[in-house]
């Protein structure tokens, strides 16, 4: 059975719908902004789910007023890692800690792989799963 | 934003012998209104202001050529403001920022000040991201350089400033849309600054000089920023006032209309002090918003006539 054509990542927000377009990011980016959230760029090539910890494009960025800047560090990550996962986040400190309130992918490889299922048989027979990308067979930088 | 509804679908060109209404889009942008705050609250500066209006009528005839959709790059806004010690030039960046944000030209109408501490960093590979920190925070609005000849140190070739320099022109160039900067300083250090960066100098469309006030002027500033915190002259106080003016432009560090607030700042110490001394028992709101002429004469300035070098009063 297919459950997931084509393998797309479904991590985050929007990630069941056609990849958002920079004026959709835009639009998302300003909403973020309006609520005084701190945003960052993040890029991976290892989108196992359980992987929270993505590489930081630069530092987060406080106190923005305008969406252009955030989507100038996009671009630059994008063309820096045209290949990899990259996510946007944005921190909501309103309670006195850095909560992270949105995430929502904005570049992905062309071609994803996906995640393979992976049963271990363990004392008793019983049965272990697990899953596992197939991407990250290959060494870093040549996974997509 | 005021786009006429067209019946006419797909799109929103006007015909070529439409007529559209400049004075309808003039009251629309309410630009009137800053205009006439700035008539108000700012003695002076006519070259300045004059500019402003300049500015905001490309800015409104370049809205109405969209919509015969006459395309024409977006006009260059990046300025320069040179000018002596207090004339303004900060207060006016903080305006313009608002005029622009009214006319449209940028979307968030903010100001972010910065020297050259905030943009250069102390070693290697720390200058780019401080200024593009710097820059990302003022995109939608304005950034204001001040004192921009301190970025470029001829005498050190090694000098981190240089690589905020080209970062800068860099983004003046290709993000126009993002932000307005606003380089500003002294006359004659601005102008070496730009003739040894000819990339900078090319990239700003508005010179913009602040001239010296008059002592008229400086008499007027005085009176609107007294009347902004509720006090006024009596009428020798005023005549004090009057002559203590060019008295202190003659000294050295004289710096425009900050001196004044400063004379004025200390003429309301000295009248509180004077009130405290006489121990009347009932003082009236006159009394506590009057400044007399002694509140002024007693000023350093009307002691020894001799040019004064201590006064504290630069910035
Ligand atoms: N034309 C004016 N009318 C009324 N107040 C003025 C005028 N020009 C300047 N001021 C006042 O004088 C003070 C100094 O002005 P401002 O800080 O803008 O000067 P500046 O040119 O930026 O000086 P510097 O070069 O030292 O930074 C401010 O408090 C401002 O409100
Ligand atoms: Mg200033």
């Amino acid at each position: 059975m297919m459950t997931n054509p084509g393998n797309r990542l479904t991590q985050g927000q929007f990630s069941f719908l056609p990849d958002l377009t920079d004026t959709q990011i835009t639009a998302q980016i300003k909403y973020a902004l309006s609520r005084g959230m701190a945003i960052s760029v993040e890029y991976t090539d290892d989108p196992h789910p359980r992987n929270t910890y993505w590489e930081m494009f630069g530092m987060p960025m406080f106190d923005l007023r305008d969406p252009a800047g955030i989507l100038m560090e996009i671009n630059n990550c994008r063309k820096s890692f045209p290949n990899h996962y990259i996510r946007v986040m944005a921190f909501d400190s309103t309670q006195g800690w850095e909560t992270p309130r949105m995430s929502f992918i904005v570049n992905r490889p062309k071609k994803e792989p996906g995640f393979g299922l992976v049963r271990q048989e363990v004392e008793g027979r019983r049965i272990q799963y697990t899953i596992h990308s197939y991407a990250t067979d290959k060494p870093e930088s040549d996974r997509y | 934003m005021n786009t006429t509804e067209k019946p006419s679908a797909g799109s929103d060109t006007l015909s070529d012998n439409a007529l559209v209404d400049l004075a309808a889009e003039f009251k629309n942008s309410r630009i009137q209104e800053v205009l006439d705050k700035l008539d108000r609250e700012l003695i002076g500066l006519v070259p300045v202001k004059t500019r402003i209006r300049e500015i905001a009528a490309l800015l409104l005839v370049d809205r109405l050529r969209k919509q015969f959709a006459l395309t024409s790059e977006t006009p260059t806004l990046h300025m320069s403001f040179t000018g002596n010690p207090g004339t303004g030039k900060t207060t006016v960046a903080l305006r313009m920022a608002e005029i622009l944000h009214r006319l449209g030209y940028v979307r968030e109408g903010h100001l972010i000040a910065v020297t050259r501490d905030d943009l250069v960093g102390q070693y290697i590979g720390h200058t780019a991201p401080k200024t593009k920190e710097v820059i990302k925070k003022a995109m939608g609005g304005v950034l204001f350089v001040d004192e921009a000849y301190y970025l470029y140190k001829p005498e050190n070739e090694r000098d981190y400033g240089q690589e905020s320099i080209e970062i800068l022109l860099q983004i003046m160039e290709n993000n126009r849309d993002d932000l307005v900067v606003i380089l500003a300083g002294y006359k004659d250090k601005m102008d070496r600054f730009f003739s040894s960066n000819p990339g900078m100098r090319s990239r700003i469309a508005h010179h913009v000089d602040f001239p010296d006030y008059s002592p008229s002027e400086l008499m007027a500033i005085a009176k609107l920023m007294l009347g902004g915190q509720n006090y006024r002259f009596s009428p020798d106080g005023e005549q004090a006032f009057a002559e203590y003016i060019p008295l202190r432009m003659k000294l050295g560090n004289f710096a425009n209309a900050r001196s004044i607030r400063n004379a004025l700042d200390r003429a309301r110490l000295r009248q509180a002090n004077r009130l405290f001394a006489s121990k009347t028992q009932h003082l009236t709101k006159v009394d506590l918003m009057t400044l007399e002429a002694e509140d002024i004469m007693v000023s350093r300035v009307f002691q020894d006539n001799g040019p004064e070098t201590k006064t504290s009063d630069t910035k």
